[in-house]
């Protein structure tokens, strides 16, 4: 009876937090290349629409997740032309991107498609032999695709940015452009690829949603979740592993607050069980603050060469 | 020959006058405008209004009807701005479709004496504070819910019903009490589960929750506002039993959606509009219930039996006389 109880929530915090992995690991890039990109829920949306709506008529789901990281790559460009070259002030410029995927998703949804429908996404993969192991197998082996590639990127991320030159040349330009610059280093070039890959991964998180875990689209279907994708990125002192800590850990306790106001076993009014999330989110963030963090020390500056 | 032509001038005249100023008379269409607090396609609240709208457009005509919207308009001061635009743009009626816009009529009607204004959903016309054009309008849910959790008592085999709510406010909670109690009506010793998302459209958590539901063993579920498309999909994969309200749900699953509670506001737009064109602006309380036809439960026979009649036809099932 546990048990199930354990893989219940297990597999429901795990389904949940694969938006955030792929936004957040998308962001991690662009911010430790220095640029601050808030439009991450208007990509996610752009790419949702984009794979729902092509794999609705083509009828192929790989088509669908090639068209979000298309459009997830354009806008990811669009935020590093507006940020790197023109230089314009990062915050704002993301929050426009923000607005202009939440409205352009719907005004296409609706001239496209009209009212909401459902598709058939990315089946259950069960891995052949690992998902035959109790209860971890049930949990972690019996997802979809999406979800593996998810937390897949995670340690392949890490590799990336920590063991590559271009890792290198991406953390050199977050923290100290003037001297990666002074080594040959195309800073802005540079910038420009982290933010566009950014972009592509928010796209496939927005595609998660769409064709593999939810279905279907609707207005505002990400509901903020890319910002909390960016606090993420935060919280997990821009590495991969901290963000998928912090992922698995408020998607874990959004299902268990769930399954609490399921079970009805302690009887608390469901704002505070909605709560759960947030705070222990901040609480686990307050007792961690002590450690060192190395935050990119040119997030949200320009760089202007000379300047 | 001057004086006939001048008589036959002058009665043409007065027949093109008449016949303009009658013309323009019969020809100002009754307008109203609408602001919504989310998509015109969301399959639930702000739908039933755009639905409601159009088919009377389609009852009067779109000489005689004309209205605009304005939808996704959930931060307050937007609807705000846009509810004071349409009346200063003379509208006859504005409807300001989302209980959260209460404040901003009281600050706005008054300044618009001749224009009509409608708030749903409220029972409040604001009379008390010597407002005079404010309709108020509500869905009495729990009628639709009672019903439709009649119908699901019966067809829940493991006696565990599930619910996923939005916010603990307004017709979503009218609709999960009724429903609570429609069931209990049937049988007391049915076990229904409620969970809140505490958002409108937070289409991932409602989903979990309807994962979350089935594994503690609910066999038929039901929820309200617009993310429910989310549990719909989770429901589908599951096999279990879906019944809608604000709008119908079938088109979302067909295979399981069993009924739905539907909102019409046709009754209620047309006496506002009849109250309207009589010169009162507002102050009366309307509802739309089962007994005046604006709400309706539909049930969907593919969910309840198809599966029965594909059986027959193809053997599976097989009668014994």
């Amino acid at each position: 009876m546990i048990g199930s109880v354990i893989i219940g929530i297990a597999s429901s915090g795990i389904r949940l937090a694969t938006p955030y992995l792929y936004a957040a690991i998308g962001e991690t890039f662009g911010q430790l290349s220095g640029v601050l990109n808030l439009g991450v829920d208007g990509i996610m949306l752009m790419g949702a629409y984009a794979a729902f709506y092509t794999a609705l008529r083509t009828g192929s789901l790989a088509l669908g997740l090639l068209a979000a990281m298309i459009v997830g790559a354009l806008l990811g460009l669009l935020m590093a032309f507006v940020s790197v070259t023109m230089k314009a002030e990062q915050g704002i410029s993301g929050i426009g991107i923000y607005l202009f995927g939440l409205g352009l998703s719907e005004l296409l949804f609706k001239k496209t498609l009209g009212t909401v429908e459902t598709i058939r996404g990315f089946p259950r993969i069960h891995i052949p032999w690992l998902s035959d192991i109790p209860v971890i197998g049930r949990i972690f082996f019996q997802q979809n695709l999406l979800v593996y590639i998810a937390f897949a990127l995670v340690p392949i991320s890490w590799f990336v940015l920590n063991k590559t030159p271009l890792g290198l040349k991406i953390r050199a330009v977050g923290m100290n452009p003037e001297a990666a610059d002074s080594l040959g280093v195309n800073v802005n070039r540079v910038r420009y690829a982290a933010v566009t890959l950014g972009g592509i991964l928010s796209g496939i998180a927005g595609a998660s949603l769409s064709i593999a875990l939810l279905n279907v689209f609707q207005q505002n279907l990400t509901n903020g979740m890319g910002f909390i994708a960016v606090a993420l990125v935060y919280f997990g002192g821009w590495r991969p592993l901290g963000l998928l800590g912090g992922a698995l850990l408020f998607s874990l306790v959004n299902a268990f607050q769930l399954w609490i106001q399921v079970e009805g076993i302690i009887n608390i009014p469901s704002d505070f069980a909605l709560m759960m999330p947030y705070v222990i989110t901040i609480l686990v963030l307050a007792a961690m603050a002590r450690r060192r963090v190395n935050a990119p020390t040119a997030l949200n500056k320009p760089f202007d060469r000379g300047g | 020959m001057k004086t006939k032509l001048r008589g036959s001038l002058g009665a043409l005249l007065i027949g093109i006058l008449v016949f303009s100023v009658g013309f323009s008379v019969a020809a100002a269409p009754f307008r109203v405008a609408a602001v919504m607090p989310s998509s015109i396609s969301d399959l639930a609240f702000s739908q039933s209004m755009y639905d409601a709208l159009l088919a009377i457009e389609e009852s009067m005509g779109s000489e005689n009807f004309e209205f605009s919207y304005s939808e996704g308009m959930f931060i307050v001061a937007d609807a705000a701005a846009a509810i004071r635009d349409y009346a200063s743009q003379g509208y006859d009626l504005v409807i300001a479709h989302g209980s959260q816009y209460g404040s901003s009529l009281v600050e706005i009607a008054p300044d618009f004496p001749n224009t009509g204004f409608a708030w749903g959903t409220t029972v409040d016309t604001f009379t008390d504070q010597g407002i005079t054009n404010v309709f108020a309008y509500e869905a009495r849910s729990e009628e639709g819910g009672y019903v439709n959790g009649v119908l699901a008592a019966q067809l829940s085999k493991t006696g565990i019903i599930g619910v996923i709510g939005p916010i603990e406010t307004g017709d979503a909670k009218l609709y999960v009490e009724g429903f609570i109690a429609g069931v209990a009506s049937i049988n007391a010793a049915a076990e229904v589960k409620v969970v809140w998302t505490g958002s409108f459209s937070d289409v991932a958590l409602a989903s979990e929750s309807a994962e979350t539901l089935i594994n503690a063993g609910a066999d038929v579920l039901t929820g309200t506002a617009q993310m429910v498309v989310g549990a719909v999909g989770v429901a589908r994969q599951r096999g279990a039993l879906w019944f809608g309200t604000q709008s119908d749900q079938t088109s979302l699953a067909p295979e399981i959606v069993a009924a739905n509670q539907v909102y019409d506001w046709t009754g209620t737009l047309e006496s506002m509009i009849a109250m309207i064109k009589d010169g009162t602006m507002g102050g009366t309380a309307f509802a739309i219930t089962l007994a005046n036809g604006g709400l309706k439960i539909t049930v969907n026979a593919e969910a309840l039996v198809g599966p029965t009649i594909q059986g027959i036809i193809d053997g599976t099932i097989e009668i014994e006389l």
